[in-house]
């Protein structure tokens, strides 16, 4: 990453601006001067000869410049000359100061690590579920959770269509502190296949067998017909009593928690779909955009809101 | 000096005004044409797909660069917030630039991967079903529209005109590629690998 900005100009280029930037300021100085003073000079009765224009009645002086503003332009030249010769402007020279766009980021930077370095480190030492009842920690956390995880978890962390409810006890990896750790980090990423090819009559036993594992009103025959097709084909993610497997991220089918209820959707409508369709469920790595002091942090926030609910 | 001699010649004046103003963009843009941090991608950059190029139109008809920038500047409370400043060498692709000049909503330079493709629909279906405090306006349109790719190989050939190194066969497939796919799949798919040339921020 280094360098982006390193290719000087060819030395041709560099002169072009140095010649360019210099000759206009000459030029400026230049006009300035030669119109410094009128060569119109009052006659023997004191009458000074006007540019002929004329509007209503008054004509036109040919006056230099007020002293004022001359000088205004002389002092903006200064300036100028003076930028100049302390920053980078005239092609390859540097200017006295150093200064570049690069340098002073890497010193903003730089400074913010001083100061907050040694504040993430040490709560990074701190594990997890102890740092989750720091409420100074806590507050750092949330701040970082609204900045980076609220915009699809939600403000208030209870997930919305296709995102995980964050505050309820039900974990698709896992809700222990290495588990949050490895989501937050690594990202996830979920995938439920589509099983159109069982067939309508298929789905809908399976939609209803999966309707009464969560005890929900459903038909009792087709759910009966369900289960030896749920045994054979979603037994081996969710497990023979649904209960789910936070190693692959396969949801518990029995605690009525539907992660893509749409609003307004029917549950057993929803599991048609999934089963239909299938889902994809993603959820992008943290750790490349905000490093892992901050993950550490916000796995601890995530940790301390299962007390919220 | 006579300087009515300026004043009163229409045609002298015109010139003597065109040569003072082209002294800036001579000294500041001129040469830029011929550095290389302007004119050499950065390692690793590719051209957009023809369903990407397709998602980077829909993205200027639709006016998103009203509202979003694609510019991060070299300073840390943008850094911190968008990833790492955006550098010229990865914008040689771009024709036209995409930079904007204002931020209704936030900088959109290295969204690619920040956030999954299902969000992105959600949120450009309905802003406020996954935001509830978004202005945003939604784009339900774009789910309904698809797109024919008629005009998709047209298009690569005058990005290759203008130094995309856009392949034969990536414009003899354009059009398969694209052919029936919803707008927003298209859309989608240009803003997911917005600014991903560079990993992450630090």
């Amino acid at each position: 990453m280094n360098n982006l900005w390193g290719d000087s100009l060819s030395n041709f280029w560099s002169a072009w601006i140095i010649i360019i930037t210099l000759g206009t300021i000459a030029l400026s100085v230049w006009i300035l001067i030669a119109n410094r003073r009128t060569d119109k000079t009052p006659d023997a009765d004191g009458n000074i000869e006007t540019t002929g224009h004329a509007a209503d009645g008054i004509e036109e002086y040919d006056n230099p410049l007020p002293q004022w503003w001359f000088k205004l332009f002389i002092l903006t030249v200064v300036f100028a000359l003076g930028y100049l010769v302390l920053y980078p402007g005239l092609g390859n020279y540097a200017g006295v100061l150093g200064w570049t766009q690069e340098g002073q980021w890497e010193e903003e930077v730089a400074d913010a690590q001083e100061r907050f370095t040694p504040i993430f480190a040490r709560y990074q030492e701190v594990p997890i579920p102890e740092l989750a009842e720091d409420p100074e920690a806590m507050l750092v956390a949330e701040r970082i959770y609204q900045n980076n995880c609220a915009v699809c978890h939600g403000s208030n962390a209870q997930g919305g269509y296709g995102f995980p409810n964050l505050t309820d006890d039900d974990w698709l990896y896992g809700g222990e502190p290495d588990n949050i750790l490895t989501t937050l980090n690594n990202g996830r990423n979920g995938l439920m296949p589509s099983w159109q090819q069982l067939g309508a009559n298929n789905i809908e036993n399976l939609t209803q067998y999966v309707l009464s594992l969560s005890e929900l009103e459903h038909d009792e025959a087709r759910a009966e017909q369900g289960e030896s097709t749920f045994m054979a084909v979603c037994a081996a993610c969710h497990g023979p009593s649904g209960m789910g497997n936070t190693a692959l991220g396969a949801p518990n089918l029995t605690n009525d928690i539907w992660l893509y209820l749409a609003p307004g959707q029917s549950v057993d409508d929803s599991i048609r779909q999934t089963l239909r369709n299938g889902r994809n469920g993603h959820m992008p790595a943290q750790a490349a955009y905000i490093g892992e002091e901050r993950v550490h942090l916000v796995a601890a926030y995530v940790y301390s809101l299962r007390f919220a609910d | 000096m006579k300087h009515e001699i300026v004043e009163k010649n229409v045609g002298l004046l015109a010139v003597l005004i065109l040569v003072a103003i082209s002294f800036g963009g001579l000294a500041e843009v001129v040469p830029l044409f011929f550095q290389k941090d302007t004119t050499e991608p950065v390692e690793g950059l590719r051209p957009l797909t023809a369903l990407e190029l397709e998602g980077r139109d829909i993205y200027r008809r639709e006016g998103c660069v009203g509202c979003h920038s694609q510019m991060i500047r070299p300073f840390r409370a943008e850094t911190e917030r968008y990833g790492h400043y955006n550098v010229a060498g990865e914008q040689v692709y771009e024709h036209n630039f995409l930079w904007g000049s204002k931020r209704t909503g936030p900088d959109l330079a290295r969204v690619g991967g920040r956030y999954s493709d299902d969000w992105h629909r959600a949120h450009m279906y309905n802003p406020r079903d996954v935001v509830p405090e978004s202005i945003m306006p939604a784009y339900p349109w774009l789910f309904d529209n698809t797109l024919d790719g008629d005009a998709t190989p047209r298009k690569m050939r005058a990005l290759r005109q203008l130094g995309v190194p856009y392949t034969d066969e990536d414009i003899a497939s354009a059009t398969a590629d694209v052919r029936g796919t919803q707008e927003i799949t298209a859309l989608v798919a240009y803003l997911q690998q917005l600014g991903t040339v560079f990993e992450g921020t630090r």
